[in-house]
């Protein structure tokens, strides 16, 4: 009878740790909504125009399904081949390029268009409780996995408490003399099964809480001054390098000194747009905020100017990298040609800033992985000759191009020195 | 090429020692408390392990759990406009030691210079540097630097300081006692304030002094100067101990100079040929094509003996190689007349005078020397300080004003200076830290740095150097020549001054800002070598002063400079104290050096015994001799050096500095300034009777030079080095790389080497291929790469104690090898950092992959991931790799967690000031990883963005233009180094290795780890070896 206990308890492990896995597995799959906001947000929303147009019926818009797959993979390619409603689309968006997506499979688009489909518009905020219980339902699968997870330990443990003592009977019926029963939280087998599924979820929760240690994604501190840049990159359509001077020229970005905030709000004394809000839905006076610029700046309007009466303003550092990590913002905006959405988010549409990406390696190396350097367009890549023959036989795909990857870009020491 | 090279007389013998420390790279036991008892019973069980592992992690958990710390971005409240956060900016200004004044570019970042490189448009160095040029940059942030003016010790404010000064001397006459004032404004800036103060003077005092050179010249030539030299233009040289390429009056020019002559074209291999006599060995005297060895006391009759030669005279010389060295040098030297040159060392005014008319013989006089420009570096007159020092004594100095210069610490006779001050009423210094001589006056106002300052200087002259400040002052300290201004009763400060001065010279505001961004102003056109007229009446009283000279003792003292240290004045710059001196690997200490010779007579150490070799040298404790000259004694440890002549003993000046100017000084070596004395008009460094007797006590000397040492079971020593002579070379130039050829002929060959002689895989290399190429023929040890790399890769340093464990962090380490005679061998220097192999060994045993291959053709260390196991150091087969033993640079984010572990040297760099100077682009290392030389990664990054921010090829000396340099390369004074993409037909090192293709050759090439590294051989201009090579293929 032991050894069907054994075998028992390791079924019954093993249906633990493959639902544990396949519970991993679940949230990985072919998710619209993630792959959406990991892809196509920074461009595009469902219900109206950003960058690109509003994402609704898109598939209703597109005749040729096949069409949509190839322009969603390789917009550039695609628009060579003269399709008259994509050079139409493109020129509507002032000619824009879309980013490739080259890596997206069938199913992966497929995805991204039923999420796009299935999407309805989010309620009205009286009616956030309805919001609230679509949310629960999503995680509903989840819990019923567990719950009959758990009705079958309960189930097995049952039966084989059921096993035990039916044995016991048969044992006193057939005199063999009764051996001491062992109370099963005494019992070792259950006490080693148990360690190991403690063991288990400890590791999983410790190394998960490892990895996110000095991750902040979704940080969004309150500044010193409630700066929207959805007033400024947003709606008054400020271009990010008036302001932020280094992005072009070397490592950091720089945040503006206050002469540079000044050369317009000597002018601009007042707020007159639409209305503002914090995170915490709290009413912001944007003309109350200009005039805490000016104490920064010891400007009293109607005055001329002292700069160097100017005091710094100390913000809150929002993107942190590791000292150990060299980043250069030059490298990435002047010579690789990344948008900033790409890894600042829709920092037009923030009020408050809030870090967009997690900044971890994984994400760095990801992103190398699959983005194509400017290969053609930039003389320094001249040099890689070979690699030039081979896009113009076709010995490299040329759908996937050079990416950051093939020159290198995953190497330590392209960032760790 | 069967020539034995050895680093150390262990390696020389093969002694037991040696072949034991080659096996290991990590000398030492593990640091676990191992007994016999097995690991349960260890002082650290398994369960304290446990104990430890577990409370760790528990500690670690709830560190993690705390708050993400919130960080501040502080922009600029007004930005100015030419300063990018994250950008560096270079400045021209000028380094400024006393006489010394080298045009540099100051590297700024974020508002801090960190990095000093050489000027190129400066026609004198050319963009070169020095190890101390290097250095420089550290004391800036040196902690002990003087942080306010004081009087009796008290701090302070300017206008008190102003006040009690003009009220102490009023407008009485005052002595300034400067070092070497190189600066012209500043000239002008000291005859406003003596005008002001009636009866003042100047006096110039040079703690190495050339006065007998000056004064020399002022017999013969009738000018109180020193004329440029040019090497360059020199077939032969003959230096008479004068260690032109370490220490001798302007070394980087000269280097840059000889390294002209040594360069060599294959198709028509000629260089210049260069015979050194000298006493103790030298860095000079090491690059010598030939070498002959002298007592000091013997100059003299030399530099006469070869006058005689070179007229065709008898040579009257006892010793029977000496005598044959003197002709040959003459011979040399009479067969090359108008391009020869003779520079003598010596600061005795007969010696100088017999030189110059041996080089008036020669025809130098317009062609190698050069009086249309001379040197303004070095102008003190040893006789007016020793009459200023009487006169102090005598109490007829009221005022005394001292600037740069240090003659409580300088001078032989430091009593007598030290009385002397004692009776001057007011004694102000303008040092910048509290130095002997500040220690001892009243009024303490201390001057910037040369990085904080305004100012001029003209090293020689019509060639013009300026200083503009890189950083806001750090500390209440003003410039000096403000000061003077000040009391001179001047209503301008010293920049308006300086302007006024310069404005109208460089063509008003417009000139002035383009002189300043340049940094120089030079001669419109480069004047063409001129001569001055000879006076021949003085040869012959000193040829008879030199005949009736006292004759040697038994033993004679040569005192001598460091090429890092000098004469002491930034002996407080950790980077300079933990640089192993080119010739002796020694750091942080001076010493007798004495030769082997001496050594078995003196210490009864027989080099050749193998077991006394392994205890000399081995060992860090070293034998303390007693050296006593003129009544005076020193007790110092004696390092036993080749080179060095049987009765003659060498010993540094610039060490035993008061423990107020730096951590750094602290337990570093003695005072030898008193043991030099003042003879007639100048002080000499030698003395002809020097006692010494052995103390039986021992010393500790951190010498790196069995560290680092490597033999593997595939390779023997001789095929690190490659080495010929001229007429060799000449006879047979592709032996090279018929030698070559012929050994890894069963590998498939020079050309298949690389895919034949391996299992491993080929990888393609597209793109860029980093490649570097050095060549020992022009590299002259000088060490200037060494320091450049520290300070460009936050290279830590680790302290004496950590020396002497084997634990020296240097990146990039100079190895000295001997060859032939013990007594005097010759020298070769190689540059030794990690060769970037494409095959590494490093990088397949690496557990955790920390350490991989770009496919640009870099060794990459990745420092958080490696776990520290030292398997790739001990695979490595140059022994580049470095392990951290400790904490060296504050890494770590708790504080003095290395208080007892380290000593105050290194404790002191963790310091936040002495941190300013780290790279903000280079990663600082913590405890327990390797780290080793990157090629300088930061930069071929920061180069390759910015080739493709203007769309174009990366450059790598393609016209001289340049993307990257590496640090060594850049501080190289000979450009011994060439770095660059090896994939490009266009880049330097594409061309250096096709046009020296017969001398290239890689360390260790037949281990097939195919290092990215090349070097080109060196080739010593002797007529030797060309016939018994002919004979041996005879033979053969």
């Amino acid at each position: 009878m032991i050894p069907h206990r054994r075998i028992l308890s390791k079924v019954l492990f093993s249906a633990v740790v493959f639902l544990t896995f396949s519970l991993g597995n679940l949230v990985k799959a072919q998710d619209g909504k993630a792959l959406f906001s990991q892809n196509c947000a920074s461009c595009h929303a469902i219900d109206k125009k950003l960058t690109g147009p509003a994402l609704m019926g898109v598939e209703d818009r597109w005749t040729n399904k096949k069409n949509l797959y190839s322009w969603i993979r390789n917009n550039q390619a695609f628009l060579k081949t003269g399709d008259p409603y994509a050079n139409k689309l493109y020129n509507e968006f002032n000619k824009v390029q879309m980013n490739l997506f080259p890596n997206l499979s069938d199913a992966e688009i497929g995805a991204i268009l039923k999420y796009i489909k299935d999407w309805k518009p989010a309620a009205a905020p009286g009616a956030a409780g309805a919001g609230g219980a679509s949310k629960a339902e999503e995680g509903d699968s989840t819990l019923l996995f567990g719950i009959l997870t758990l009705i079958l330990a309960v189930i097995a443990f049952t039966l084989m408490q059921v096993n035990s003592n039916l044995k016991k009977l048969s044992d006193d019926k057939e005199g063999i003399p009764a051996v001491e029963p062992v109370p099963f939280w005494r019992n070792k087998a259950y006490i080693a099964f148990v360690t190991v599924i403690l063991f288990l979820v400890g590791g999983y929760l410790t190394t998960k809480g490892a990895i996110g240690l000095g991750r902040n994604k979704g940080y969004q501190p309150e500044q010193p001054i409630f700066y929207s840049h959805k007033v400024h990159a947003g709606i008054n359509q400020i271009n990010c390098q008036y302001c932020h001077i280094g992005v072009y020229q070397g490592k950091q970005a720089t945040i503006p000194s206050v002469n540079v905030c000044m050369n317009c709000h000597m002018a601009i004394n007042e707020y007159k747009g639409e209305k503002l809000y914090r995170e915490d839905g709290e009413e912001v006076n944007g003309t109350a905020q200009i005039q805490k610029l000016y104490e920064y700046a010891g400007f009293t309007p109607g005055q001329p100017w002292d700069a160097s009466k100017a005091k710094p303003i100390e913000w809150t550092r929002i993107h942190n990298l590791p000292d150990h990590v060299y980043f250069n913002h030059a490298q990435h905006v002047n010579a690789g040609k990344v948008q900033c959405q790409t890894c600042h988010g829709e920092i037009n549409k923030m009020d408050e800033v809030k870090q967009f990406a997690d900044l971890s390696m994984g994400w760095c190396i990801n992103c190398h992985r699959s983005t194509q350097v400017q290969f053609k367009d930039n003389g320094f890549y001249s040099i890689y000759e070979k690699y030039h023959e081979d896009l113009k036989n076709g010995k490299i795909d040329s759908t996937k191009g050079i990416t950051v990857e093939k020159i290198g870009g995953t190497e330590c020491q392209k960032c760790h020195y | 090429m069967d020539k034995k090279y050895w680093q150390s007389f262990g390696e020389l013998n093969n002694t037991e020692a040696f072949q034991q420390s080659a096996k290991d790279e990590f000398r030492e036991e593990l640091p676990f408390e191992a007994d016999d008892k097995g690991l349960l019973e260890a002082k650290t069980p398994r369960r304290d392990f446990l104990k430890y592992l577990g409370f760790s992690t528990a500690a670690a958990a709830v560190a993690a759990s705390c708050e993400v710390p919130v960080k501040k971005a502080i922009p600029f409240a007004n930005k100015p406009e030419d300063i990018v956060p994250g950008v560096a900016n270079y400045y021209a200004t000028t380094y400024v030691q006393d006489g010394e004044a080298v045009s540099v570019l100051a590297k700024v970042r974020d508002g801090r210079p960190i990095k000093i490189e050489g000027n190129e448009l400066s026609p004198i160095t050319k963009g070169g540097t020095s190890a101390r040029v290097q250095a420089s940059v550290l004391d800036l942030y040196d902690t002990a630097r003087l942080r306010f003016p004081t009087i009796d010790g008290k701090e302070v404010t300017f206008d008190a300081f102003d006040k009690a000064v003009s009220e102490a001397i009023g407008s009485g006459p005052a002595v300034i006692l400067t070092s070497t004032i190189v600066s012209p404004s500043t000239k002008e800036v000291i005859n406003q304030f003596i005008a002001k103060h009636p009866g003042s003077r100047q006096v110039t005092y040079d703690a190495v002094s050339y006065s007998g050179m000056l004064l020399a010249n002022e017999a013969t030539y009738g000018k109180r100067a020193i004329p440029s030299y040019r090497f360059d233009n020199a077939k032969v040289i003959v230096s008479l101990g004068a260690d032109f390429l370490g220490t001798w009056l302007s070394p980087i020019e000269f280097a840059k100079q000889y390294s002209k002559g040594k360069k060599i074209d294959e198709k028509k291999p000629e260089m210049s040929k260069h015979i050194h006599f000298e006493s103790v060995a030298s860095l000079t005297g090491s690059n010598a094509d030939e070498k002959f060895l002298h007592r000091p006391s013997e100059t003299g009759a030399i530099a006469v003996a070869l006058l005689n030669a070179i007229n065709g005279q008898a040579v009257n010389i006892s010793d029977a190689k000496l005598k044959a060295g003197v002709e040959k040098a003459a011979k040399a030297l009479a067969a090359n007349k108008g391009e020869a040159l003779v520079v003598c060392g010596s600061n005795d005014v007969n010696v100088q005078i017999v030189v110059n008319a041996i080089n008036e013989a020669l025809q130098a006089n317009g062609k190698t020397i050069d009086w249309s420009s001379t040197y303004n570096s070095f102008q003190g007159i040893d006789a007016d300080f020793a009459k200023l020092v009487d006169d102090m004594n005598a109490g007829s100095v009221s005022t005394l004003l001292v600037y740069g210069a240090n003659p409580v610490y300088t001078w032989y006779d430091s009593k007598k200076v030290v009385d002397g001050l004692k009776k001057v009423k007011n004694t102000i210094s303008f040092n910048a830290k509290n130095d002997e001589t500040t220690q001892l006056c009243k009024y303490v106002i201390p001057d910037h740095h040369y990085l904080e300052s305004w100012g001029d200087a003209e090293p020689k002259t019509g060639y013009y150097s300026l200083l503009q400040p890189t950083i806001y002052p750090l500390f209440k300290t003003r410039q000096w020549q403000d000061s003077l201004l000040k009391w001179s009763g001047a209503t301008t400060d010293y920049l308006a001054f300086l302007k006024g001065y310069w404005s109208t010279k460089v063509g008003g505001e417009t000139g002035w800002d383009k002189a300043l961004q340049d940094g120089v102003i030079n001669p419109a056109t480069l004047p063409a070598a001129a001569g001055a007229t000879f006076n021949s009446s003085a040869v012959a009283t000193a040829a008879n002063n030199i005949a009736s000279a006292k004759k040697g003792g038994k033993i004679e003292l040569q005192l001598y400079q460091k090429v890092a240290i000098g004469g002491g004045q930034q002996a407080s710059n950790p980077w300079l104290q933990e640089l192993p001196d080119p010739i002796t690997r020694a750091t942080w200490d001076n010493y007798v050096i004495i030769s082997p010779a001496l050594a078995r007579t003196l210490l009864n150490i027989d080099l050749n015994d193998n077991g006394q070799a392994d205890a000399y040298e081995v060992n860090p404790p070293k034998k303390m001799v007693k050296v006593t000259v003129n009544g005076k004694s020193i007790v110092l440890p004696s390092l036993i050096i080749p080179g060095t002549h049987p009765d003659t003993i060498g010993i540094a000046v610039g060490y035993g500095r008061a423990k107020e100017i730096g951590k750094a000084v602290e337990g570093t070596g003695q005072n030898a300034y008193p043991l030099a004395s003042l003879n007639g008009n100048v002080v000499s460094f030698t003395a002809a009777d020097a006692q010494i007797e052995a103390t039986g006590d021992t010393y500790k000397i951190a010498v790196t030079q069995t560290h680092g040492g490597y033999d593997t079971k595939q390779g023997k020593r001789t095929e690190v080095m490659k080495e010929l002579t001229l007429s060799h070379f000449q006879a047979e130039p592709a032996e090279i790389r018929e030698d070559r050829e012929k050994e890894l002929a069963p590998f498939g060959g020079l050309e298949k080497f690389e895919k034949e002689g391996t299992i491993y895989p080929y990888y393609e290399k597209p793109g860029i291929h980093w490649g570097m190429s050095v060549d020992l023929n022009t590299c002259t040890g000088c060490a200037a790469c060494v320091v450049a790399c520290h300070a460009e890769n936050n290279v830590p340093v680790v302290g004496k104690p950590e020396v002497m464990r084997f634990h020296d962090m240097h990146w990039l380490r100079i190895d000295r090898y001997y060859s032939g005679d013990v007594d005097n061998p010759n020298v070769v220097f190689q540059p030794m950092m990690c060769q970037h192999c494409d095959n590494a060994p490093c990088e397949n045993v690496c557990p955790v992959g920390a350490t991989n291959h770009s496919s640009e053709g870099l060794n990459q260390m990745t420092y958080n991931r490696c776990i520290g196991t030292r398997y790739c150091a001990n695979n490595c087969p140059y022994k580049v790799r470095r392990f951290n033993w400790a904490d060296y640079t504050g890494a770590d984010s708790f504080p003095d967690n290395q208080r007892d572990v380290l000593n105050d040297v290194v404790m002191n760099m963790n310091d936040d000031l002495t941190r300013m100077v780290l790279n903000p682009d280079v990663t600082v290392r913590s405890r327990g990883v390797i780290e080793k030389c990157s090629f300088c990664v930061q930069r071929l990054q920061e180069g390759k963005l910015k080739a493709k921010k203007e769309s174009r090829p990366l450059k790598s000396g393609e016209n001289n233009e340049w993307d990257v340099k590496t640090a060594c390369q850049q501080a190289c004074p000979t450009d011994a180094i060439v770095f660059g993409n090896a994939n490009d037909k266009h880049s330097a090192i594409t061309i250096t290795r096709e046009e020296n293709k017969l001398r290239t050759f890689f360390s260790l090439e037949q281990l097939h780890v195919l290092p990215n590294v090349n070097y080109l051989a060196k080739v010593r201009n002797i007529e030797e070896g060309a016939e018994a090579k002919k004979e041996e293929k005879e033979h053969a």
